[in-house]
């Protein structure tokens, strides 16, 4: 049949979902490319507008042209004016994508320009995001969804929830953090509740409660004549309660009954059909773990953070197919590209489970709560692949790069064990090992967790097989325990540990004996076709690899892991624009990462892939089989920097810089001589192992110093202290990260500019280099920081000498490849702080803005390519690109929303304007600043900044700001003639008060800069912060920052901001 | 897991030996070995009565996680089976639960599979197995326990037809409205389709004469082996293709009901057996995912005159079902019951109704 036509449309707009923060990570580069993709086939001409500058789909190569602008209804309109597409993808940009979305339909701007919207139509959209809207819909076909009624009295609530039965959930409306908000069992517990809630709100929701429910997700596709298919079943194995993007989750569903799968499927496509979806769409159950009873909880009518999962599980490329869907095809003409025989409407089997783990890192934010609950508070994933769910589970834990070994041989106390079940943490998972350990009985955990017992069985084959492997030495284990602690996901290491051995002879035992893992395909059909798939996975159940290893040429580039604080989606641009340049010099590329929110992670965009662990183990095990040329280390981040020296050691050939000369760099006392030698320039510092020789150390150059274990990213565990009782406090906290690194002690030098250097060099020649400044001074983290490119006050002097260190330093660790180095200046004297021989967060920043591919130009000289020289400097550009953090506080309750030398940024975009000022107000807007109108709330912190912010001040008040101020900047400013009126501090509990303030939304921005000293002050200020955080009023606290503000906000207005392409920048 | 592990093998025709650890009963059996890529489902799967005689691959890993449920009857069909016992000869998979959990689940698989006195297998590559299926086409093959010596055995030289048949009329009672149905290896769920449809189905052996019953429709069920081995059928529904009954053939009964039209069937190279087959019908842009079991197909090019191919599979474009182009007979490759799998085309079932008036 050959009948259906495609829409007409010409010149298509996509959404992009700006940075990355918590609940909106790398899944939507990976949808947005793949949407992009599937248009140009089409030969549809493709605008995109995203701020997230280090995602691929803001490459040159994808969309024909790229707008680097906030994701608000107002840019958009302007970008629509200009560029007159003809229609609009909303569903690949996550939720911002959407309400951008949904508000220029509403607005009717998409009507007057005669945009077409392409996929699910808005009323669709609608319909799922409205809640009582949705039950409606619902209803209509005679489905169940939780009941629920929003009441407005305790008489009203137990009416309701009489209705509704009992346990019902009350939920406060707007209420921070759930405060105040829980489970009533019966009518005592639920006027107890209701009576206190009714204190401080006026609306209370009474809800089924279905904590405890099974939560299952169903993946649905539809296209417009109707052909509906369900992708990928998955299973949280957490159950209802918490957040989905908290959950451990498997795919496909494991503990439901055939009847009950079929049942949600078929329920799944009811309700995608009377939505009218076109496209592909979310369907999230509660199942009754004690009946087939279900609730419909949501719809997402968009990709989605489990479409991504969904994709990568089943190797089924959801947002491709459903670009090609909402352009008018159907599922049945579109290719299976991983078959190329069959068709895309299927259901793929899986021959495989598939285990996502989510990652944490809370234990970088202060004051936030570590309980797990409806919130999502992870900031990454990894997704493992095995054949056994111990398997699955094992690889998983290790991906995720927390410093556990798997599921056990870990080195983690409870105290509370029972509530640690009830109330679980990110720590949940290692709770029930304990449990297990202590003999509770399965029912038991069952009951404190409502995690099935099937998977709890499952962990407990795990601890079974560590205690026989106890029982063992090395000598002693034989080979089928042996063999089966490896099915069910034994690492080398742990039977090191519990064999008492070491992990490489671990390995040279098992070689011998012949367990290896084999290489198995995922190809959709579970083997049914014969399929070209090049996705790949390792497995111990198996007894035959799926592939033969006989290309020639080929290089392996290790990826980045699971998005972390301080490790993100830069990487991943790294990594695929690593496989892409060696693909075009004609290599056989093997890309091996463990993160599906990635593009690295796509089976198109290298000749193999294999979605596995970053370890040395793992990584070894590939080499081996597939012998390639060598492997890429550098662009990945960390943990592969980690891995050069081990590797190497290990006869696998490192490509670029030697790991000899990367451990150079990285070891601390190492990189210090060669300063030395070099005649560069290093904050005093001293390594240290004990604490009172770090108070002497301290003493002798003076408070604050700088303490951080060595080996870190994104500066975990580092701390600035400011006396003798902060110092100790901070070295207890660094020793419990590194035990087997000593702690490092540095002088921290105030009031110092931070300068960053991006480069490549070619056998110890500086190749290419990119310097950028940072707004804030030094003391905040570089990955918080607002990076400016080119440099706009910095001394040239400065520049130079940092390009002559820069040269020195290549030279002598004999640098082949990417490398950054961070430096603070004052005046003109400049000192080295740290120096990475790998590619840095910054890198895709540097060559989108340069226009000057970075990572092409190190993997071309790393492959010994010659390559022709460069000859331009960060001074020939005519525009300039500001990088702004993206921060994730309204997530993490109760954090302390302050920069400082820990990076809490979870994401960043970056403009390009013709001016500071222009692009650093762009840059401000997309992460999601609101110019204020009015009013500002002053605390500018001790008196030095307080006079330095003197002249911002002034700025404000001609703009005709009015001020608010706590007690001592309202006089400070008063003595200096601008009038502000006194807010009382929130301890204070007077009216009026600067709580009160904010929290009735009389303020419109918060400039709180923080006094470091007084312990009573820091809480007020801490206070202040966070209401503004849970208000969602933007917050300076830092002042370099705040005086920029002032003056780019009195330069220029938010209407004549430029609406100019990436292209048109020149 | 408390149990000894005991070694066993998988032995196919072409010598190759795939060794794992025994489950369920502990004796050698032999048979045609066939995949599934169904994820889930065991328990209705292996009750199906095309099965019969075939030691049946899960190509999903984990297997026995929710257990088995209980021997309850409903309208005197076992309520969670396809049929009264487990009809595959044996059952190859790679991980098995030992320890199970749903609310519905009485026993573990390992001890049903006992009380059938079926074996099993697992801790095998069932990925490298199926690959073998796969390439060289359905073997046949013998699961050896103890080393006892058993010779291959091919049940598609059988009528198996008539091994799963019943071998005298039932009557499921309901209401007015009655339907022959030509019992060739019927799943439960078969017959559960009418009844919840309020028809009385009068269940009647393979070969039993039935244009003697007065009936509203007449549906030829599905069943294993070779379709051709069925003669006696392929006799009585040519007869009633003279009448204007109408008549709905699934699987086995779509391939008799070809070849009493006069068309031809013949032998796939490792069939369709998942619930994940994409079917088109033709003339639209409609595909319906579908469960699938058979070993044998239509061959549509061979179908008279007044006969058109009704679905196709759009992954082999093979024959799924059959139409008559002015009388109400059809046939479907694929299960509209499902049963386990996707109910996409339960509707047909309302459309056979809707030609009986």
């Amino acid at each position: 049949m050959n009948n259906n036509k495609r829409l007409n449309v010409k010149k298509v707009l996509l959404l992009g979902s700006g940075a990355i923060r918590i609940g909106q990570a790398g899944e939507f580069d990976y949808s947005g490319s793949q949407a992009i993709k599937a248009l140009k086939e089409e030969n549809v001409k493709t605008i995109l507008v995203n701020p997230n500058i280090a995602t691929i789909q803001t490459s040159d190569y994808l969309a024909d042209k790229v707008y680097f602008l906030p994701l608000t209804a107002e840019f958009v309109e302007k970008v629509i004016k200009k560029e007159k597409p003809d229609g609009i993808l909303l569903s690949f940009g996550g939720q911002t994508a959407l309400n951008v979305g949904v508000e220029l339909a509403e607005k009717g701007i998409l009507e007057k320009n005669n945009i077409k919207i392409l996929g699910t139509p808005i009323e669709s959209i609608l319909n799922t995001e409205d809640r009582d809207l949705f039950v409606k819909k619902i209803k209509e076909i005679g489905l169940k969804v939780p009941l629920s009624k929003a009441v407005k009295s305790v008489d009203e609530a137990i009416k309701e929830a009489e209705k509704i039965g009992y346990p019902v959930m009350c939920r406060i409306a707007y209420a921070l953090g759930g405060l105040g908000s829980g489970v009533a069992r019966n009518k005592k517990q639920l006027v107890e509740i209701t009576s206190k809630a009714f204190s401080f709100t006026k609306q209370i929701l009474i809800e089924e409660y279905c904590g405890g429910w099974k939560e299952l997700e169903y993946e649905v596709v539809r296209d417009r004549y109707n052909n509906c298919i369900v992708v990928c079943s998955m299973e949280n194995v957490d159950p209802m309660g918490i957040h989905t993007g908290e959950s451990i989750v498997v795919a496909p569903v494991q503990t439901l009954s055939a009847s009950e799968n079929f049942k949600l499927r078929a329920i799944s496509i009811k309700v995608i059909r009377h939505l009218g979806i076109i496209g592909e769409c979310n369907i999230q159950f509660a199942l009754d773990p004690k009946s087939e009873d279900y609730r419909i909880i949501e719809v997402n009518a968009r990709l989605s953070r489990s479409s991504a999962l969904a994709s990568k599980a089943t190797g089924y490329p959801l947002a491709f197919i459903a670009t090609k869907l909402s352009l008018g095809h159907s599922l049945t003409q579109v290719e299976n590209i991983i078959t190329k025989e069959t068709s895309a409407c299927f259901e793929p089997a899986l021959d495989y489970i598939v285990l996502k783990y989510p990652r944490w890192d809370l234990q970088k934010f202060k004051n936030v709560s570590l309980s797990l609950g409806s919130e999502m508070k992870s900031v990454g994933e990894v997704m493992a692949i095995g054949r056994t769910y111990e398997e699955a589970i094992q690889k998983a834990i290790r991906m995720l790069d927390v410093g556990m070994n798997g599921l056990v041989c870990n080195d983690i106390n409870f105290n509370d064990l029972e509530k640690e079940l009830k109330e679980p943490t990110d720590k949940r998972m290692f709770a029930i090992v304990e449990a297990i350990r202590r003999k509770y009985s399965i029912e038991k955990i069952n009951e404190l967790s409502d995690v099935d017992s099937w998977f709890l069985y499952k962990i407990k084959n795990i601890i079974d097989i560590e205690k026989k492997l106890k029982g063992c030495t090395l000598e002693t284990l034989d080979e089928s325990l042996f063999k089966e602690a490896k099915q069910k996901g034994f690492s080398d290491k742990q039977i090191s540990i519990l064999t008492k051995s070491k992990e490489l002879t671990v390995r040279k035992k098992r070689v011998k004996l012949n367990i290896v893992p084999y290489v198995k395909q995922i190809d959709t059909l579970a083997a049914e076709y014969p399929a070209k798939t090049n996705y790949l996975y390792l497995t111990y159940n198996g007894c035959n690899d799926d592939i033969d290893f006989k290309e020639k040429n080929k290089v392996i580039v290790l990826g980045g892991g699971a998005y972390r604080i301080g490790s993100s989606v830069e990487f991943d641009w790294c990594c695929v624009n690593s496989v892409s340049t060696l693909r075009n010099l004609k290599y056989n590329t093997i890309m091996i990462n463990c993160n599906p929110e990635t593009v690295s992670t796509d089976y198109d965009i290298c000749d193999k892939l294999y979605f596995d662990e970053l370890t040395f183990e793992r990584v070894l095990d590939i080499c081996e089989k597939e012998k390639p040329l060598g492997v890429i280390v550098s662009m990945g981040g960390q943990i592969p920097n980690n891995l050069a020296l081990p590797l190497h050691n290990a006869n696998i050939k490192v490509l670029g810089t030697s790991p000899l000369d990367i451990d150079h760099a990285e070891d601390r006392h190492k990189f210090s001589k060669l300063l030395d030698e070099l005649g560069v320039d290093q904050p005093e510092w001293k390594e240290l192992t004990s604490l009172k020789k770090a108070e002497e150390f301290a003493g002798k150059v003076g408070y604050p110093v700088l303490v951080r274990p060595s080996y870190v990213l994104s500066g975990a565990a580092m701390s600035i202290a400011l006396s003798k009782d902060e110092l100790r406090k901070y070295l207890k906290k660094a020793s419990e990260i590194g035990k087997d690194h000593p702690v490092v002690i540095s002088k921290f030098i105030t009031g110092a500019k931070e300068i960053e250097i991006d480069a490549v060099a070619k056998k110890g020649e500086l190749f290419c280099y990119a310097i950028s400044e940072h707004v804030e001074n030094a003391g905040v983290h570089s990955g918080d920081a607002t990076m400016v490119l080119p440099p706009q006050r910095t001394y040239l002097e400065t520049m130079r000498r940092i390009k002559t260190i820069a040269k020195r330093i290549a030279k002598s660790l004999k640098i082949t490849g990417p490398f950054n180095i961070q430096f603070i200046a004052k005046d003109n004297d400049v000192k080295v702080i740290e120096c990475n021989l790998r590619a840095s967060r910054s890198f895709p920043f540097v060559s989108k803005v340069f226009k000057l591919n970075f990572v092409d130009l190190a993997i071309r000289n790393i492959m010994g390519k010659s390559v022709p020289h460069i000859d331009r400097s960060s001074f020939d550009l005519d525009y300039v690109g500001i990088k702004a953090p993206q921060f994730s506080f309204t997530r993490l309750k109760g954090s302390d929303p302050i920069l400082g030398v820990e990076m809490a940024s979870t994401g960043e975009v970056a403009c390009l304007g013709d001016d500071f000022n222009e692009t650093f107000l762009k840059s401000l807007v997309s992460v999601g600043f609101k110019l204020p109108n009015k009013t500002i709330l002053l605390s500018t912190g001790p008196i030095d900044s307080k006079a330095e912010f003197l002249e911002s001040t002034k700025k404000l008040y001609d703009l005709g700001f009015k001020f608010y101020a706590t007690k001592g900047t309202a006089n400070f400013m008063k003595s200096n003639g601008i009038d502000a009126e006194v807010l009382n501090w929130p301890l204070d509990n007077k009216e009026p008060n600067t709580l009160s303030f904010i929290g009735d939304k009389k303020i419109d921005l918060v400039i709180n800069i923080p006094k470091n000293i007084e312990k009573e002050e820091l809480d007020n200020d801490y206070l202040i912060r966070r209401k503004a955080i849970d208000y969602d009023i933007p917050l300076i606290t830092n002042l370099q920052l705040a005086k920029r503000f002032a003056e780019a906000v009195s330069s220029i207005s938010i209407d004549d901001l430029k609406v100019k392409s990436w292209d048109e920048y020149k | 897991m408390g149990l000894e592990k005991q070694q066993s093998k998988l032995v196919l025709e072409d010598g190759s030996i795939f060794h794992g650890y025994m489950f369920g009963a502990k004796r050698s059996v032999s048979g045609e070995v066939v995949f599934n890529t169904g994820m889930v489902g065991y328990p209705e799967s292996l009750t199906d009565p095309s099965y019969r005689g075939q030691i049946l691959v899960l190509t999903f890993p984990l297997i026995g996680n929710y257990g088995i449920p209980d021997n309850k009857k409903e309208e005197k069909l076992l309520k969670y089976f396809e049929s009264e016992k487990i009809q595959a000869q044996g059952l190859i998979i790679s991980d098995y639960s030992s320890n199970y959990s749903h609310w519905n689940a009485k026993k573990s698989l390992s001890k049903w599979l006992n009380e059938h006195n079926v074996p099993g297998i697992y801790n095998i590559d069932t990925r490298e197995l199926t690959k073998k299926l796969r390439s060289k086409g359905t073997m046949l093959g013998k699961i050896i326990y103890d080393d006892e010596k058993i010779s291959f055995d091919d049940p598609n030289q059988r009528n198996l037809a008539s091994e799963v048949s019943i071998k005298k009329p039932f009557i499921y009672k309901k209401g007015k409205k009655r339907i022959i149905l030509v019992d060739c290896g019927v799943k439960n769920n078969i017959i559960r389709a009418f009844l919840r449809r309020n028809f009385s189905v009068i269940r009647v052996p393979w070969n039993n004469n039935f244009l003697k019953e007065k009936a509203d429709g007449i549906v030829i069920s599905n069943g294993p082996g070779d379709p051709k081995k069925c003669v006696e059928t392929i006799k009585n529904v040519k007869a009633a293709l003279s009448k204007n009954i109408p008549i709905l053939g699934i699987c086995l009964g779509s391939q008799i009901l070809a070849l009493a039209a006069g068309a031809n069937t013949y032998k796939l190279k490792y069939g369709h057996r998942s619930q994940n087959q994409p079917c088109l019908e033709s003339g639209t842009n409609r595909c319906y995912i579908t469960t699938q079991n058979h070993g044998y197909a239509v061959d549509a090019d061979t179908l008279p005159e007044d006969w058109r191919e009704w679905f196709y599979n759009n992954n082999d474009e093979t024959n799924e079902g059959i139409i008559h182009i002015s009388k109400p007979f059809f046939g479907t490759q694929f299960h509209p019951e499902a049963s386990p799998g996707p109910d996409d085309t339960e509707f047909l079932f309302d459309m056979f109704i809707r030609s009986m008036k």
